[in-house]
């Protein structure tokens, strides 16, 4: 009777062990994922409204409440928001003190906006952004002030979420979905497109029906990749063009001075460089563009077996009329 | 010396052959002008060449289904057959007549006869040509045309890029065989004589020994 227990016992102990294992792992992965472990207490308070799908709003005369619906634009994302670049902020490091207020008084909608340049302009700190530069390409852009009135940074760069995703590296492939969620944001939406100008929302898949392998170049090339003129001094391209001016010719990304280096994969080519091996071997860990990815020792070697095979014809068809003649 | 001729050309044949050579050619141009595109110096316009290159593969695939029909249901099966026995020895018996033997005016080992079209190095050359290097350059290309059916990364390396490697690669081969093949049909009574069997489906050779009947 008390060996089967035994044997019992000892495998329920090895079946706790490992639940203790996983308890912890899941624990620590918990604890890496939860917002709320790394949000400071004045954002998890903002974000006990801003989070949900709906609020409580007091009335602090009667004392009456309702339940709200949280708008989408005001609501925030905790698991984006600390994930975002400017995550590590409190609210109120930006926004109007008032914003403390319950509920909140009407000032908050006049409160100053800050831009960029509010913060990273002239700071040695953030000099290898170029926020100047980014700034004068964006006021050239068809996105500039000149164009739509209300367009700013925060219209593609969200405070809440937005990553510096190139700078992060990572798989091109997830660059490319995340840069392009963003284009599409408005440029697919005509809910958001309308709030900053008044015209027809082109369709994108029949604007760009002429693009070969279409559902290929939108997740592999970013849409600022064709739409912005590349700027040597800042890492993403600024300058959106018209549509008119975007690249069409198919040869400036599918050839060996791919515009491509210059702009999606220009992170990793200021890391190295090399004239041996693939063209652009940066492109081939994610992808492979015909005419850009050239290998040096596969072209030396075709030219060579061509070479030699041209030789040989060559030299075979020479004797073979010489001992034609002779023979005659 | 009599001159005979033998029918082993049928028309189904011929007409399937320039098909595919036609083919074969303008997707190596094509293929030739997207791997080498430059902005400065385009030898087809990119976007014609993808175009071209696409339809010409797609037309590629059918014929050569065309072609496998043929030699499992039809009699030209037979010329494929590759019999192992003694078969070294017969290829370089064929490749030291292509090497020596063909400038002492030696004529070829193995005679063209209606059960037996290819010599021993035309037999290993077409069947890894059409059986293997031709599959695997359209198997390629179709994956190349739905690219999402390709494996994303194989360690370390993007797997359209393999894939791209591996048509380009093989494409190339036939090329080469191709160059190859544009000069071993010089070889024969006169330089323009296999040219023209493909044409009207006789081949002409030169018989010294017994003359044979011309079979249909």
């Amino acid at each position: 009777m008390n060996k089967p227990s035994r044997i019992y016992c000892k495998a329920c102990n090895r079946k706790i062990l490992l639940l203790v294992i996983l308890l912890i792992s899941f624990s620590n992965a918990y604890n890496k994922d939860n917002p709320e472990d790394v949000l400071d207490p004045e954002t998890q308070k903002c974000l006990d409204c801003h989070a949900g799908m709906r609020y409580t709003l007091t009335d602090p005369v009667t004392g009456d409440m309702a339940s709200l619906k949280m708008y989408d634009e005001l609501r925030i994302d905790p698991h984006l928001y600390v994930r975002a670049a400017h995550g590590g902020f409190a609210c109120t490091d930006c926004h109007s003190l008032d914003y403390e207020i319950h509920p909140h008084p009407i000032s908050v909608k006049f409160e100053f906006q800050y831009s960029c340049l509010d913060c990273h302009g002239g700071d040695e700190h953030f000099a290898r952004f170029n926020f100047e530069k980014v700034e004068e390409e964006f006021n050239v852009s068809i996105h500039g002030n000149h164009y739509i009135e209300n367009f700013s940074c925060w219209s593609c760069h969200n405070p809440h979420t937005y990553r510096l995703t190139v700078r992060e590296g990572g798989r091109i492939v997830d660059i490319v979905a995340y840069n392009n969620s963003i284009c599409l944001e408005c440029h697919g939406d005509i809910s958001h497109y309308a709030v900053l100008i008044e015209r027809q929302l082109t369709n994108m898949l029949s604007k760009h029906e002429w693009l070969p392998n279409q559902s290929l170049h939108f997740r592999k090339v970013r849409c600022i990749d064709c739409h912005a003129a590349v700027h040597y001094d800042i890492l993403v391209a600024h300058h959106v063009l018209p549509a008119s001016e975007a690249v069409r010719n198919c040869v400036e990304c599918h050839s060996t001075n791919s515009i491509l280096m210059a702009s999606l994969y220009k992170h990793k080519t200021v890391e190295r460089r090399s004239r041996f091996g693939f063209f652009n071997s940066e492109i081939t860990t994610d992808a492979y563009i015909i005419g850009a990815n050239r290998n040096y020792y596969f072209n030396l070697a075709s030219i060579v077996i061509l070479g030699l095979v041209l030789l040989g014809i060559a030299i075979h068809a020479t004797l073979r009329y010489i001992h034609y003649r002779q023979r005659k | 010396m009599n001159k005979k001729k033998l029918y082993l050309y049928p028309l189904w044949l011929r007409i399937w052959h320039h098909v595919n050579a036609v083919l074969m050619i303008v997707l190596i141009f094509t293929g030739v002008s997207m791997q080498y595109s430059d902005p400065n110096y385009p030898l087809i316009r990119f976007d014609i060449a993808v175009d071209l290159h696409s339809t010409s593969g797609i037309f590629l695939t059918i014929s050569y289904f065309i072609f496998l029909l043929g030699v499992l249901f039809s009699s030209i099966g037979r010329y494929y057959l590759v019999k192992t026995e003694g078969f070294f020895t017969a290829f370089a018996r064929q490749l030291r007549y292509y090497l020596f033997g063909i400038f002492r005016g030696e004529k070829s080992p193995f005679k063209v006869t209606q059960e037996r079209k290819f010599n021993p190095i035309q037999l290993i050359s077409y069947n890894v040509i059409m059986h293997a290097i031709t599959p695997f350059t359209f198997i390629t290309g179709w994956a190349l045309i739905f690219p999402e059916t390709i494996v994303l990364n194989v360690y370390g390396y993007s797997g359209i890029m393999l894939t791209s490697l591996v048509h380009s690669i093989a494409g190339f081969l036939i090329s080469i065989f191709l160059v190859i093949h544009l000069y071993v049909i010089t070889i024969g009574p006169s330089p323009t004589a296999n040219l023209k069997s493909m044409i009207h489906g006789y081949h002409e050779a030169i018989e010294t020994e017994k003359t044979e009947e011309i079979e249909k």
